[in-house]
Order: C-alpha cells, then structure tokens, then sequence
C-alpha cells in the first residue's frame, strides 16, 4: 500500500487529509473553515458589495452562511471521517483578524491585481460607512459634516489608500468598517472631549435651552443620548449573551471518527434529541423561532417615536460656534489616546488599550462600536490612534510614520 | 461576558451551565429547562476529563428540573432516570440508588424493590468490584424495605392474633421477610458509617426475635467503637434498648454520660438529671446538678417547665439540707454574668406569667436562690403570685425570704 492508500483507508474519508494535516506545518497557508471566509470576503470585495467584514462573519455566526456544520450540506458520496474532522469541524466563532490576516496573505498569494478602486460612491467609503454606523448609534445626521471633513483632512477618503493592492507591505491594510468607526469616535472627541466632564457640561447647557425654547428642534443633548443608547446597548447585549449561552454547535448529521464509534456516535445523537424534545416541552412557552431574517442594522432608531429617542434629527448648534465665518468647535481641546504608537510589526498594535486609563465616556462610546462591529474595543481604539496621530501629526513633532505632506 | 466576542464550545457550554445554575437556586424550572435543552449536545463530546463531565452534569441537572417542574409527570422522570443509567457505567449504581429515593419519596415502594433488586443482580466485569459500596448500599435498602414488610406482616398477625385467628401464611411470610432483612441489614451496619435507620431496624427485629444479646452487641459496636464517626443518636439507641431491657441504673448512666458530654442540650437530658438527683452517690448528684445548669445554657430549654422544676427541685433540696451549697457555687461562677439577662430579665418575668404560671413558679424559686429575693424576676412573679392569692406563691415567698442569705454566699 502507498502512503496515501494507507490514509485513506483508515485515517481520513479525503484522500490526503492526513497528509494535508501533516505537512503544512511550516507553510502558513493552509486551507481552512476561516480561510474559506477570506476568499468569500475577498470576492465580496472584488465586487464591491456593500457588505463589511464585520458583517459577514455576523452573518455567519447568526447561520445565514453555510459555515458552522457545512458538511450536512455536502453530496452523499462526500463522506467524512477521522482527520478530515479536525479541518471541517467547527468549534469556534470566526476571528475578524484571523480571517481579515488571511485575506492579505491569500490575495498576496494568488498574484492577484490591483482590486477595483473604492471610490467615494462606494458602500465600503467611510463617508457612506459613517453616514450608516451614525444612523445606528443614533447620533445627529450634522456629525456627518464633521466625518467627512476628518476623512478629507487626513487622506483616508483617497482612492489609493483604501484600493486594496495585494502584496504592497508599505500600504496599510484598511478595515473598513473599523477605520469609519474610529472616525465617528475622533469626531465625538473633537466635540466633546470625552473627558467624563466637559460632555456633561455641554449637556446641562443643552437641556437648559431646550426646556427654554423648544421651536428650532431641539439641541443634541449627550446625556440625554447616552441614556437611550446605554439602555438599549444593555438589552442588546444581554441577548447576545444568552444567545451565546444557547448556542447549538452540532446538527442532525453527526460525525465519527472511525466506522467503529459510528454506532456508539449515533446512539449519543439520539439520546440528545431525545433529551432535546424532553426537556424543549418543558421550556414553557419559549419555542424556538424561525431565524429571523439577515439584517444590516442591529439598532434601529425611528425619527416617528415621540419619546424623543431619536437623536437623528437634533441639532449640534449648542456645541459648535461661529469663528471668522467658519464654523467650529465650542470645545478647544483635545487629548491623545497616545503619545507614541507602537511598532504595529513588532507587537502587532499600534496602543494597548486598558480600561482604566481612560475616560469612561471614552469607554463608553468604544464599546457601542465594538458591539456592532462585534470585535474587541483595542481594534477600535488602534484605528482612532492612527487617525489621530495623522491629524496632529505637526503638533507632534516627530517622524511621520506614513509618507504623507503635512498639513496646515 | 460583554466585550467579548469570540466564542468557543467549551465557553459556551460553560456559560450555559451558569444560566442553568441561577435558573435552578430561582427556582424557574422553564428557563432552567430551556437552557438544558441547550446544553445537552454536550454529551456528543464527553470526554470526561474535567472532573464533572457533561453526562453527571445532564443528569443531576435533569432530575433537579423533573423532580420540581409543574408539568413534568412521574413517568417521563422514569424514562429519563433509565436513559441516564445507559449513559455511564462507573455511575449506574449512583443513578439507579437516587432513582430509588425518588420512587419512595413519590410513594411508589413496589417500583423502588424492583428497582433495587434490578441494581443488585447487575454485574459489569470489574466494575462490580470497583461499585462494592454502591452494591452494600442497595442491598440495604432493600433490606430496609423488607423490614417494612415484615412490619406490615407483623401488624396483620397481631391483629388476626386479638381475633383469635392464627394465620400461617402470614406468619410464615413475616419470618421470611426477616431473614432477607436481617442478612443485608447486618452487612451495611458492618461498615463504619452514619446508618441509624438501618440499626433502628436490625435491632427492632432482634428484639421481636428474642436476640438480645446480639442487640446489645450491635448497639454498643454502634456507639463505641472508634471507627464510626461520633454519633449522639447511637447513644440515645442504646440507651433506650437498655431501659426497655431493665437494666441497672447504673448503667443506664454510663450510656447517657456520654451523650451529655457530646450533645448538652439534648432532650434526655431531663432523664439523665432525674436519674442522677435520686442517686445515693454523692458524685452522681453533683453531676445531676451540672447536667441541668448545661442543658439550660440553650435556647431551646428556656421555656423548658419540666427542666426548670427539675433544677428547682434540687437547689430547693440542697439549700434545705444546708450543704454542698459549694456545688451550686461552681455551676453559678461561671453563669452569674451572663444568665440574669438570659432568664431573669422584667421582661421575661412578664411574659412567663402570663404565659406558663408553673414555669414562672420554678423559674422565681431558681432565682430568688441565685440572686436573692430583691432580684427582678422574683420580686415581679412573687408579687403577682401573692396578688392572684395562689398558695404556691405565699409560701415560695416566705421560703425564698428565709434562706436570704445564701445568695449572698453563692455569689460571693
């Protein structure tokens, strides 16, 4: 018998999984479930669909994408066994920066070309991804203004900066939906500092004169909003966390590692379907719905309520004034979230973000984007030192890390 | 846990198990169903290295939310109870002994000796030798069981007996079910351990069987040999075969010694002291008097009428004899600071009064001896006493008044 017969005949249902898993110990692309969900990403890419990555891998794990247990769906001459398990079984939720990482090296990989150029009338440019991410966090259609003037000021909105060009190691690689999050973060900073004080004062100053004077809309009042957003943030993600708790990882078709432990497996299955319709009947009422439908927004904000609980509308004239005919900040300062950037090569982050450094409005505001894009605060935060290394960058005084012309 | 979002098997199931355990200590069995219903799928991945594994978990979980929620009947709790004694060979005879306490809780006896009887032929190679306990243990319930039945026999017996009719079958029913009986319960009762009601009924069947020597030896196994754990009530068994048997006093001391020195509040503590005051021994009655101050140190003895006449009766002696006045002086020294606020305080004078007359009768005597007869306790429950015009009182008073100073002596 060949080495390959031999693994097939009782390692593996795929001719080479064995093999497969053996040698790519040193190569770092190995085809994997996550993998797959690059290559997906990269198309979406290619074409340009306005879908973020963030989103996809929420589509996923919310099961509208074939990926947990794909194998039910695979032909029935498919047959999977023992180490073909260990790369089609999935146990774990996919990793934005696994998956967005992987993307990179695999584009690098197959030579591909310059992708198609992502303009300002694309899905994936943050003056669009802002426009959404603002509707979400219900703040004012006005801090649009204010996004796109940061994205103008700093390059971020150029076609070369955000055209994905695969194998280039000087460019930065973009995460869309990411970066567009860090600029509403930077914007809310410009205006309010977020320093768990000054918000507040600007607040009180604002609910002052709306009490008073009620034509005109009414001015944005932070603490105001932040009461609406933290509450419905809270039932968001105590949802999530149950939803987590309740997840179900295996489906009506099991999988065995041998045809010896094929009989003991399917008896387990049965007995857990059996346990699950037992104990099901007695959840009471609760019934497992149909999945609802894949949805784009997570938080929905309507301008018809008339609990004021829509911020869309409000206006940001009690924290903007008038100066030599332009329009600016009431607020004139503003802090770093860091003095210096890391060595992204070396430790793989531009900052280190811990909690207690930080205002708690700061915190605040971090975690409502990292709960929509569903990833760690520290990605957030990485982008919203970048950005704001770019825009300070004379005050700083030190070499530019990305060869750009300074600005005024 | 917020901010993170990344999730795996293993943390999912485990934080489907915390909802499951604050679903289960509220009480609500719908949610603590739903999320097991969740969890379940956990079994497909038992490897059983964590030192609960996930079929354990299913089952105690699983029985909690039968056993308490409103809609679950007893025989979709059989059913389950039988799918997880298939799910784990080192455990069959755990699921299959708390299955049984189950069927006898419900009141389903037959369904539990079968059960039991089923569980006992069971034999998995080395298993069985590993499970020897398990096995020790369901032979004695079964022998428990057969105990009831031989008790039910026995009741019907003696009732045809009142009727004058001898009933073989039934007698010979009854014999049998006490050699099945005796043969596990001797076993089980071998082994150091907790076994009161297995030793309740061994000796209730050696009694009825004439077997007394064999009792007292079990009995007196059960309470002093060092191997078992300390256990009052082995001392309270034996001290009532004792007593049934007519035994000495003096033995029927030694056997409640011991249980004073392990158990003070007990409640045959009220024996013991009457037992001790009678005694011609001077020891004995000085611990007589010990036995009845330690008993009333608890709580639980405070409205104790009959504890408090049997202190009452032997101060009263003592006094009136004028001596070992000392004895009453060593059990006050170390209570003088602390038992007027406990006994003797206005308040409680009140309320005795009005509650319990004869407890406030001895309760006065036991002061007005303690503290003198201008204590609080005393002068309120006399003065009401001599106001009712109840003859006790008038002459608790003139007793009290007249054996003035020994309070001083006993205090000072």
């Amino acid at each position: 018998l060949t080495k390959t017969e031999e693994s097939t005949s009782v390692y593996s249902g795929s001719v080479d999984g064995s093999l497969y898993l053996m040698k790519n110990q040193k190569e770092k692309l190995r085809m994997t479930m996550p993998m797959t969900l690059s290559f997906c990403y990269l198309a979406l890419l290619w074409v340009r669909e306005p879908i973020t990555l963030s989103e996809l891998l929420r589509f996923v794990v919310e099961g509208h994408i074939p990926y947990m247990n794909v194998f039910q769906h695979f032909p029935e001459k498919m047959k999977l066994c023992g180490l073909d398990l260990k790369i089609f079984c999935v146990e774990s939720w996919p990793l934005y920066e696994e998956v967005f990482n992987k993307m990179h090296e695999l584009a690098a990989f197959l030579d591909l070309p310059r992708f198609p150029d992502i303009t300002e009338s694309c899905f994936l440019h943050p003056d669009m991804l802002c426009m959404k991410y603002l509707m979400e966090a219900n703040l004012p259609d006005e801090l649009h203004n204010w996004t796109c003037r940061v994205v103008k000021k700093i390059g971020i909105g150029e076609v070369d900066f955000l055209t994905l060009m695969p194998g280039n190691k000087s460019t930065r690689k973009v995460k869309y939906d990411v970066l567009a999050a860090a600029v509403i973060v930077v914007v809310l900073k410009l205006l309010f500092l977020l320093d768990d004080h000054y918000e507040w004062l600007l607040s009180e100053f604002a609910e002052e004169r709306n009490k008073n004077n009620t034509e005109g809309g009414p001015y944005f009042e932070f603490k105001k909003w932040y009461e609406v957003v933290k509450h419905s943030l809270d039932v968001e993600q105590k949802k999530l966390d149950e939803e987590k708790a309740k997840y179900l990882w295996r489906c009506e078709k099991p999988l065995f590692y041998s045809v010896k432990n094929k009989s003991k497996v399917l008896k387990r299955r049965q007995m857990v379907v059996n346990l699950q319709n037992q104990f099901g009947k007695l959840s009471g009422s609760v019934q497992r719905v149909e999945k609802p439908n894949p949805s784009s927004f997570q938080l929905s904000w309507s301008e018809e309520n008339t609990d004021g609980s829509c911020f869309h509308g409000h206006s940001l004239k009690g924290v903007l004034q008038e100066k030599c005919g332009l329009l600016t900040t009431m607020n004139p300062d503003y802090w770093l979230c860091t003095v210096k950037l890391c060595n992204e090569k070396l430790c793989g982050h531009l900052a280190h973000y811990r909690e207690v450094e930080f205002p708690q409005s700061y915190h605040f505001v971090l975690g409502l984007f990292s709960f929509l894009l569903r990833i760690q605060p520290s990605y957030i935060h990485d982008e919203v030192c970048m950005i704001e290394h770019r825009l300070f960058n004379k005050k700083l005084c030190k070499k530019l890390k990305y060869n750009t012309v300074l600005r005024k | 846990s917020s901010n993170e979002y990344k999730l795996n098997f293993k943390k999912s199931k485990e934080a489907c198990l915390s909802y499951i355990q604050d679903a289960l200590l509220q009480k609500q069995w719908k949610r603590a169903a739903e999320f097991l219903t969740c969890y379940v799928e956990s079994l497909e991945k038992d490897y059983s290295r964590e030192h609960i594994g996930p079929s354990e978990m299913i089952w105690r979980i699983g029985t909690e939310i039968l056993w308490h929620h409103s809609q679950s009947r007893m025989k979709e709790f059989n059913c389950f109870m039988e799918q997880m004694k298939t799910l784990g060979v080192k455990r069959y005879l755990k699921v299959c002994l708390e299955h049984v306490f189950h069927l006898l809780c419900n009141g389903q006896i037959d369904e539990a000796y079968q059960n039991l009887s089923l569980a006992e032929s069971w034999r998995f190679g080395e298993q069985t030798a590993i499970q020897d306990k398990e096995i020790k243990l369901i032979q004695a319930y079964r022998g428990l069981l057969d105990y009831c039945s031989w008790s039910k026999q026995k009741k019907i017996l003696l009732e045809h007996g009142e009727d004058g009719f001898a009933d073989l079958a039934v007698e010979q029913e009854m014999h049998s079910y006490f050699r099945k009986a005796a043969v596990n319960l001797k076993e089980i009762i071998k082994i150091p351990g907790v076994w009161d009601v297995f030793v309740k009924c061994y000796v209730d069947l050696l009694e009825f069987y004439g077997e007394h020597n064999e009792a007292r030896q079990v009995l007196n196994e059960y309470a002093y040999n060092s191997k078992f754990p300390a256990n009052p009530n082995a001392h309270v068994y034996l001290y009532q075969f004792l007593k049934r048997q007519g035994e000495s006093k003096k033995s029927l001391i030694s056997a409640l010694k011991i249980l004073h020195d392990i158990v003070p509040s007990h409640e045959l503590m009220i024996d013991f002291n009457t037992m001790l005051q009678k005694s011609k021994k001077r020891k004995k009655r000085q611990l007589g008097l010990e036995v009845i101050f330690a008993a009333l140190d608890y709580a639980g003895w405070k409205e104790n009428a009959k504890a408090w006449s049997c202190l009452a009766r032997q101060v009263k002696q003592i006094v009136i004899s004028e001596k070992h006045l000392d004895w009453i002086k060593q059990e006050w020294n170390s209570r003088k600071d602390w038992w007027p606020d406990f006994h003797f305080s206005r308040y409680l004078a009140k309320r005795n009064w009005q509650e319990n007359k004869s407890l406030s009768y001895e309760k006065a005597l036991v002061a007005g001896i303690l503290l003198g007869r201008d204590c609080k306790y005393f002068k309120y429950v006399s003065h009401q006493g001599c106001k009712a015009q109840v003859k006790r009182f008038r002459m608790l008073k003139k007793f009290v008044t007249r054996h003035n100073p020994v309070y001083l002596k006993i205090s000072g």
